[in-house]
């Protein structure tokens, strides 16, 4: 369909966002990549040097990266599949004939719509030495744990935190799924004498593929991207021997703090291209699946 | 054992609601304990008392953070509601040459983390002088690719045959925006008002590089601060959390339907 004066309205519609996308976007990201390429201080700009790959192969030289790396990676690893199931799990759990469901829906959305500063304040007192999980677990007979300035659990508690408040969001996600599915899928099957198992196994979750696949795209993109409650809860400093460093915490302290920013520009590609490579991974794997 | 399982069933679904809710309501009921009573288990409800929160109201600017958080949310919103829309339509309906490779660059940005462009933008905001400034906080962030590419998807999926017939009744291509596309997209531009404002709301990042006074700290940098450097008690502190929580909750309660539908479009299919 064409109306007269389209050229000029179409080129119209887009300008903003083509300003804007060229201006805060496109142009920063050239940069951003000119930038990695140098010894750059945001203090003196103009002092900018060539400095090559250097500022690449030095991360793979920096205990510090590697372990914010392996924070990161560790925290993706438990985050997402356990997300994934306990959302899936809710979703089933909300879509069946259960009374009450919509109020559960709201009860377990509740936590998505709070922010992350206020929830890593919340679940510091709720973990601290003399808290509530404390409290439980002593009364339990379970040991207790300093959780957030320890070694082994600071990093764990922020992932229980970070499932505990995204879960609600996928959960959602699901449920527009599971009502996608076809009902004459699950009634066949009924006749054919499936159990609930089967018709799981063999209807819902062949079906939920693509939903699962989004879900999974955006459930390592923000593991890999997390920031706000590490800053938080280690009040900036990355927790008990930079055991809830990130990757992003670590770029941008190198940024902000130290005022490297070639080395952090270095790094904010070296994210972009392990987010790009899973992505890209998850895709292929899941296209064969579905052949 | 089909009754077990439904016992079973259901402990799962009250135990996780239980989960769920724990955190708010023992927050709420700390910060609403006098200190002297802070660490105690039970409390008699005739002594709970709002005195948390009239000392961090008079002590620390509060408000003035609700306000700025408001502000930059809204405006935000307002902005990417508009901007991302009229994109968005023109990339699904209005034949021009570059539709495609806008599309397309539209496409490839999405994948870019923010934290690639945020010491160039900081730098760029830095020359013209534009941190600590509403127009910091604001300008960078009124267009949204996600937001363009949601609302594209939405243009596609809806039938031309309206806009068709609106075409042969003389209406022109502003007016079968404004007059036919734009109320039939209702539910999308619904579900970005809450990605948009819920994310600006909520972001912590951005805002705590772009604020260097406290007059100019959203909520979430303000409460930050507040947490690391100010706070003598839990108590006061949770009640600061209070601030920050309780207008979304608000919010989601009122508007919930919306606020699970928008959330659950954007899982584009």
């Amino acid at each position: 369909m064409r109306t007269r004066g389209d050229l000029a309205t179409g080129y119209l519609f887009v300008l903003p966002v083509v300003v804007s996308l060229a201006v805060f976007l496109i142009g920063p990201i050239i940069y951003a990549l000119y930038i990695s390429f140098h010894h750059f201080s945001f203090l003196a700009p103009d002092q900018a040097t060539w400095a090559g790959l250097s500022n690449y192969t030095k991360l793979f030289h920096d205990p510090r990266f590697i372990r914010a790396l392996g924070n990161t990676s560790l925290y993706s690893l438990g985050v997402v599949p356990i997300q994934i199931a306990i959302a899936l799990m809710l979703a089933l759990i909300v879509d069946s004939k259960i009374k009450g469901k919509t109020l559960f829906r709201v009860v377990y959305f509740l936590p998505t719509v709070t922010s992350t500063v206020a929830v890593s304040v919340m679940f510091m007192y709720l973990f601290k030495n003399d808290g509530l999980v404390n409290l439980f677990l002593s009364k339990a007979g379970i040991p207790t744990f300093d959780w957030f300035n320890s070694l082994t659990f600071a990093l764990p508690a922020v992932m229980g935190m970070a499932i505990w408040t995204t879960v609600g969001q996928f959960m959602v996600i699901y449920l527009a799924g599971l009502q996608d599915i076809p009902q004459e899928l699950y009634e066949a099957a009924e006749v054919d004498g499936a159990t609930p198992w089967q018709r799981l196994r063999f209807i819902t979750w062949p079906m939920l593929k693509p939903t699962t696949f989004f879900i999974l795209i955006m459930s390592i993109i923000g593991t890999f991207q997390v920031f706000d409650q590490m800053y938080v809860i280690s009040k900036g400093e990355g927790g008990p021997q930079d055991r809830t460093l990130t990757v992003v915490f670590y770029l941008y302290r190198s940024a902000f703090k130290d005022f490297d920013m070639g080395y952090a520009s270095a790094m904010a590609f070296v994210l972009f291209l392990i987010i790009l490579l899973l992505t890209v991974i998850q895709r292929k794997f899941f296209k064969e699946e579905t052949n | 054992m089909k009754k077990i399982l439904r016992i079973l069933f259901y402990c799962v679904v009250i135990g996780y609601a239980v989960l769920t809710l724990i955190p708010f309501l023992w927050s709420v009921l700390t910060s609403l304990k006098s200190t002297p009573d802070m660490d105690k288990f039970w409390v008699p409800v005739s002594s709970l008392t709002f005195e948390n929160y009239s000392y961090i109201i008079t002590k620390f600017p509060f408000f003035r953070w609700l306000i700025n958080s408001a502000i930059v949310a809204g405006a935000v919103t307002v902005g990417n509601l508009l901007f991302n829309t009229l994109a968005g339509y023109a990339l699904a309906r209005i034949k021009f040459p570059g539709r495609g490779l806008i599309f397309y660059i539209v496409l490839a940005v999405m994948m870019v983390p923010g934290q690639v462009v945020m010491i160039p933008v900081y730098i760029m905001l830095a020359n013209w002088g534009w941190i600590n400034t509403y127009q910091g906080f604001i300008i960078p962030f009124l267009t949204s690719s996600f937001g363009i590419f949601m609302m594209r998807q939405f243009f596609l999926a809806l039938p031309v045959d309206l806009e068709e017939a609106a075409l042969i009744d003389g209406l022109s291509r502003w007016g079968i925006f404004f007059k036919i596309a734009l109320p039939l997209a209702k539910p999308a531009l619904a579900a970005q008002t809450i990605f948009m404002f819920l994310g600006n709301w909520n972001s912590f990042m951005w805002p705590s590089l772009l604020a260097s006074s406290d007059d100019m700290y959203t909520l979430p940098v303000g409460l930050n601060s507040f947490h690391w450097q100010y706070v003598a008690y839990w108590n006061q502190d949770l009640a600061g959390t209070m601030f920050m929580t309780v207008p979304m909750l608000i919010v989601f309660l009122l508007f919930q339907k919306w606020f699970i539908k928008g959330i659950a479009t954007s899982g584009l299919k």
